[in-house]
């Protein structure tokens, strides 16, 4: 038996998801479940003034009707950081209906839960409620005065400045200056399923099936803000239909399904409507970025000054942190990133796919891609002339290949010869053009110790263990692989099981780090079993393998023998049987290297694009896309491809499609749909490839996983930008690009 | 349970539907659904007696007046599009059908109810903001508000809604019927007049009685239309309302004159657009793209555009160049 | 009201059904059916796609009532049986491409895709595009759902 880590394998969940069989968490039977449906604020700044429930609960079916009058206070309100960390970790430091006062529009108001989702809409819609409304600040254009610098970022966990020699000093005195600003509008992330829990009470103890990119991170933050021991609060779940960040953060709803399901005396299962994801579960948020680039006239960059603003909460100093690539991945003495924020009438951003580095790479990238037509570099060799091979701390990098995934990306996109002179391709209508951006996405070594077990039985059949979540990005397949070759076995009398805080606990998997954490754990887990199973064979007089050093014994098939004679051996299934042990177990743990271990930690990728720009109507069409990355060691490929595909359509529709704003009179998001807020469909969809640059890694993990849920993404919106320019010779400014910001020049920059 | 009420009830008979909708004030015909449906559940529209016509007799396409087409009102938008004589007598009729929604709802939604579909302002369709359309008198958010999708023409102070049709922006120019039976016996309704602009009444949207059923479309004889085009421009590829569409069918004579010309509007008006003043503008004159720029701005003149959505004005008249110049070429 | 229609084969009623309702909460609440997907509501998605007498339609759109006495496939049954040899075509062809993700649209694009290959066998790439442009698929597999259509096409 070859080892299966490495192959592409198929999905162990893809039956269950093609036959529609699989239950997502809003879809969990339990008897006299209840619906609940919460009601959003409809002004975004005020208080409300009186709710009249009368017809709402004269309307029948209603259970009960949950206002800040009746909601229990909060035992103790965490406060806000990245699920990643292994703490609590609330999407706000807010906690709705605990008084009168309004934040933000769709703040949940009210929960009404009745027999039936119907029958809950109806009641909320008959819920009487008024308002005493002030004037919302909810965007850049109105809050610019009030922006203030952020000392901190994710609570006091990250500075929201760094700084290195003397940029002012560097930008005065270099041969060639690039400076350009930018306005992103907000982006959200609209999985095909919405946010649900269902919450169960069984005496103190509560289970919530809730679609979440962390259970752990649910149950503990379910558990501090109920006051309720951790071991009375079980997460469960077994499918999720996407979260892209949206889930990776505990949001009220959650809590509240818990507090409703006691409120009513029955299980409650709350889920988000569609309108409600665009208030509930966080955003992308709207933001500026202005960056200055210092160079010498043979490319060398001297200085890079990076600044973003954007607008948080009124509670707290949330910004995405857009500088940790651009402080790094080109090497320059003279550094300045920093993050203001506006505190404004929206609810408390959050991590959105590729979070940060997706926009302030697109800032780099396409500075990068100024600066080389001001050189007149190639925009490839500039990058690679300076991409160091040390971080910004001198540390080198725990596994590179940067400058291959440019070169490898050249060769499959076909860069050699282009002409770089602007708008001198036309095809019809049409003006051809084409771009590369660089892409790298921090490795963050945020997480506590990770675990797993292994449990073998009698008959040689194996349950491998981790609360791990499946939603989409194939850990039980992936997982299932590193327990078979981890413990030597057919994949086939494996069983992976995740989703349930009750089993060893893993962190959020959020920022990429998903399959590093588990398959460390998993694998660690895997071999300590296959150890302890060794050790047990080699001891025992009865064995074959008496006597042998442990070193001297393989395992394929779940079967050990010797490496000097391949006659000699057992199986686990005899060894177990044979000395009476109806199974054996191991538990493995993972401790990260830790945020201060001496590497440079980005996963780095190259993303060109080949784009059809209508001449007279600015609407731009994509073409041609290739990605190169090299993710360190890719467990099974068909999936690490699906992630990095998936990552690159969403930097196009990021690109051309994806935005929305504040309507300015109101405080409420202009689209709460998907008809509205437009993301990329199949007849969008370029020709793309996909390739990886293989690279060692023995720093992230035992296995040198890297992760690709995020670097995928990196660049890709950079690289369509740059190839508008090089269509149409205009600098776009503006994200999305769509018809009227190219036609009228790229925007406000 | 006690729901907001409503009643269900799938008619056997034209006049069964008839009589049932106009004997109670708060009905409404039901149709494909897949405006209505979506409406009722987001509580914009509150019907509590719904009548089905989906078993009426009112599915065919059938041949009319040498040449003309007769829709039923019941016929299914992906039907009516993949039907040979309307592919062959009206092919921007069928492109206009292919490019609209999706293969799921062009297979529910019909052709009598496409008449009918309300427009994708958001804030008449969030329930909640002030909108003359959905609740006269509370005044137009959208006038001051996110209008990137708005209309230019047509508007009112009271409304700004753009009419979201794709295949009605093609019988305008065809100069459909529509044919509808109500209480008061049977009525034929040109096209453009069935479209109401908003003007002071933007909540009425069609000079239908309650109870007045549309049960077909006739699409006159029309042999320009055999090489008419529908083209849709918008921000992704698919499956989205029309930044701009435009409809056009002409014919150029041997001297290079425009003979005949049909052109309509998509996603700029507060109804299908015919485009009236650009064919007057163009009938009888040399086809060239100057006179084409300066049929485009004629039908633009009178456009009434906000900071977010002047760039459909150009872009627009780009679009009606670009359609006639490609057609004459 | 009550109403009755046969899915998947099957004859099937429910009771005190609100006029109101739609046909994807019928399928998922009333008949346990919950293989179409709830996702966008509004007609936006195409994940709750199902046949309607033959249609493939947006169940989330469609009265209860409008489905009285017709007949309803869902993704839950197309194949003959189960077990993975026994799946259809096109469930096959998903699972061998790896165009599963999250699988929130898995069962209203199968649904869509097999619609696709009964009216048309040997699709062309943009045709495949413009007919599944209906089904978003935001983890956004297009690619692997595009090797998938061709694969069952040939299978």
């Amino acid at each position: 038996m070859s080892p299966v880590v490495g192959k592409p394998v198929n999905r162990v969940d893809g039956p269950d998801k093609v036959t529609g069989t699989g239950r997502y968490c809003g879809e969990i039977v339990l008897p006299g479940l209840a619906y609940g449906l919460i009601v959003g604020a409809a002004v975004a700044n005020g208080r409300v003034v009186s709710i009249d429930e009368t017809a709402a609960r004269a309307a029948g079916g209603v259970f009960g009707i949950m206002t800040h009058r009746n909601t229990p206070k909060v035992a103790n309100q965490p406060r806000l950081i990245p699920s990643l960390a292994g703490q609590p970790a609330p999407g706000e430091s807010f906690f709705p209906m605990q008084d009168d006062v309004v934040h933000y529009w769709g703040q949940p108001v009210a929960l009404v839960v009745a027999d039936s989702e119907e029958a809950a809409a109806h009641a909320a819609a008959l819920l009487d409620i008024t308002y005493e409304p002030g004037v919302p600040v909810a965007t850049i254009a109105d809050g610019r005065a009030s922006a203030t610098q952020a000392k901190t970022l994710f609570g006091g966990l990250m500075p929201a400045t760094d700084e290195r020699g003397d940029v002012e000093g560097a930008l005065a005195a270099a041969e060639v200056t690039v400076d350009a600003t930018y306005h992103f509008a907000a982006n959200h992330h609209n999985p095909l399923e919405t946010s649900v829990t269902t919450a169960q009470w069984d005496g103190d103890r509560v289970t919530l099936w809730d679609s979440t990119m962390g259970v752990r991170a649910s149950q503990l933050t379910v558990a501090s803000l109920l006051g309720i021991p951790l071991s009375d609060v079980r997460v469960i779940t077994h499918f999720v239909g996407g979260g892209f960040g949206s889930k990776a953060m505990v949001w009220p709803h959650v809590t509240l399904a818990a507090m409703a399901a006691r409120h009513v005396g029955r299980p409650v299962r709350l889920a988000l409507t569609r309108p409600q994801s665009f208030t509930s579960n966080g955003h992308r948020e709207e933001q500026e970025q202005r960056i200055t680039l210092g160079a010498g006239r043979d490319g060398r960059l001297t200085a890079i000054r990076h600044r973003k603003l954007s607008v948080t909460s009124p509670f707290d100093d949330w910004a995405e942190p857009a500088t940790g690539v651009s402080t790094q991945i080109y090497g320059c003495d003279n550094y300045l990133g920093d993050h203001q924020l506006i505190h404004g009438n929206t609810m408390t951003p959050t991590f959105t796919r590729a979070p940060g580095e997706s926009l302030g790479s697109f800032t780099l990238e396409t500075a990068m891609d100024r600066l080389a037509y001001e050189l007149g570099m190639d925009p490839i060799e500039l990058r690679i002339m300076n991409h160091p091979p040390v971080d910004n701390h001198g540390n080198p990098w725990s596994s590179d290949g940067m400058a291959d995934c440019l070169r490898r990306g050249a060769d499959l996109f076909g860069w050699a010869g282009r002409d770089p002179t602007p708008g001198t391709r036309q095809e019809g209508n049409d003006l051809i053009g084409t771009g590369v951006a660089g892409a790298g996405y921090p490795v963050a070594f945020m997480m506590p110790v990770q675990h797993a077990r292994a449990r073998i039985f009698h008959d040689g059949s194996v349950v491998i263990q981790t609360s791990a979540q499946e939603f989409g990005i194939g850990v039980t397949t992936s997982m299932s692989q590193v327990g078979a070759d981890g413990l030597g076995v057919d994949m086939d009398v494996l069983r992976f099981e995740a989703g349930d805080t009750d089993l060893p606990n893993t962190t959020s998997a959020v920022g990429s780090m998903g399959a590093t954490m588990q398959s460390s754990a998993v694998h660690n887990a895997a071999t300590t079993l296959r150890n302890d199973l060794i050790a047990h064979a080699v001891n025992d007089g009865k064995s074959p393998l008496h006597g042998l050093s442990p070193s001297s014994v393989k395992v394929a098939d779940g079967r050990m023998t010797s490496t000097l004679d391949p006659s000699i051996g057992e199986s686990y299934a005899d060894l177990l049987q044979r000395n009476r042990l109806l199974d054996m177990e191991a538990l493995g743990s993972w401790t990260p290297p830790g945020m201060d271990t001496p590497h440079g930690l980005l996963t780095f990728g190259a993303q060109f694009a080949e784009v059809a720009v209508d001449k007279d109507l600015g609407l731009v069409r994509v073409r041609r896309m290739t990605g190169v990355f090299a993710p360190g060691r890719v467990l099974n490929p068909k999936l690490a491809r699906s992630q990095l595909l998936g990552g690159m359509l969403w930097g196009l529709g990021q690109a051309l499609l994806e935005g929305n704003q504040i309507d300015r009179q109101s405080g409420r998001w202009a689209l709460n749909n998907l008809g509205e807020y437009l993301v990329p469909v199949h007849a969008d969809i370029p020709d793309i490839q996909v390739d990886f640059v293989e690279v060692e890694d023995d720093v992230v993990g035992p296995l040198g996983v890297k992760g690709v849920g995020e670097v995928g993404q990196v660049g890709a919106a950079a690289a369509i930008a740059n190839a508008v320019f090089h269509a149409t010779g205009r600098r776009m400014n503006e994200l999305p690009m769509t018809a009227e910001v190219v036609m009228n020049g790229g925007g406000p920059g | 349970m006690t729901m907001r009420p409503i009643t269900f009830f799938r008619a056997g008979s034209i006049d069964e539907a008839v009589a049932a909708v106009s004997s109670h004030p708060d009905s409404a015909f039901l149709a494909g659904g897949t405006t209505e449906i979506d409406l009722l559940r987001l509580n914009v529209v509150q019907p509590t007696l719904l009548v089905d016509v989906n078993d009426l007799p009112l599915t065919y396409l059938e041949d009319v007046d040498d040449g003309g087409v007769r829709i039923g009102a019941m016929a299914r938008m992906s039907d009516v599009a993949r039907a040979p004589r309307i592919v062959e007598r009206y092919p921007g009729m069928s492109q206009a059908l292919l490019l609209g929604a999706s293969e799921q709802l062009r297979n529910m939604a019909s052709m009598g109810g496409n008449m009918c579909q309300r427009t994708r302002c958001s804030y008449f369709r969030d329930g909640q903001s002030p909108c003359n359309k959905r609740e006269p008198g509370s005044g137009c958010s959208a006038l001051t508000g996110i209008n990137r999708g708005h209309a230019v023409l047509g508007t009112s102070e009271q409304c700004i809604a753009t009419h979201p049709s794709d295949v009605a922006v093609a019988l305008v120019a065809l100069d459909a019927m529509i044919r509808t039976i109500g209480p008061d016996g049977t009525n034929a309704i040109p096209i453009e007049r069935f479209f109401l602009r908003p003007a002071d009444t933007p909540s009425i949207e069609h000079p239908l009685a309650h109870g007045e059923l549309i049960v077909a479309i006739d699409v006159p004889a029309l042999p320009v239309a055999r090489t008419s085009r529908y083209v849709k421009h918008r921000d992704r590829a698919s499956y989205e309302f029309a930044l701009v569409s435009v409809f056009s069918a002409m014919r150029v004579d041997d001297a290079g004159n425009v003979a005949e010309l049909r052109l309509a509007l998509g996603g700029v008006g507060t109804v299908p657009w015919r485009a009236h003043r650009a064919e007057e503008a163009l009938i009888g004159r040399p086809a060239t793209p100057e006179n084409f720029a300066a049929a485009a701005d004629a039908e633009f003149a009178d456009a009434r555009t906000t900071p977010m959505n002047e760039f459909m004005v150009t872009f627009a008249k780009r679009a009606i160049v670009r359609e006639l110049s490609e057609v004459t070429s | 009201m009550r109403v009755t229609c046969v899915v998947n084969g099957e004859t099937r009623e429910a009771d005190d059904v609100w006029p109101g309702e739609s046909l994807l909460f019928v399928l998922r609440e009333r008949l346990g059916l919950p293989g179409a997907k709830n996702a966008c509501e509004q007609g936006e998605c195409g994940s709750c796609t199902v046949y309607l007498d033959g249609q493939p339609v947006c169940a989330c759109l469609v009265a209860a009532g409008q489905a009285q006495g017709r007949t309803v496939t869902t993704v839950e049954g197309l194949a003959p049986g189960s077990g993975e040899e026994q799946l259809d075509r096109v469930q096959r062809a998903f699972l061998a491409t790896g165009a599963v993700q999250c699988g929130f649209c898995t069962p209203g694009l199968i649904v869509a895709v097999h619609d696709l290959l009964a009216r048309d066998p040997a699709p062309s790439d943009p045709d495949i595009r413009e007919a599944l442009a209906g089904n978003l698929c935001r983890c956004t597999g297009y690619e692997k759902i595009m090797e998938a259509v061709r694969l069952a096409a040939t299978s």
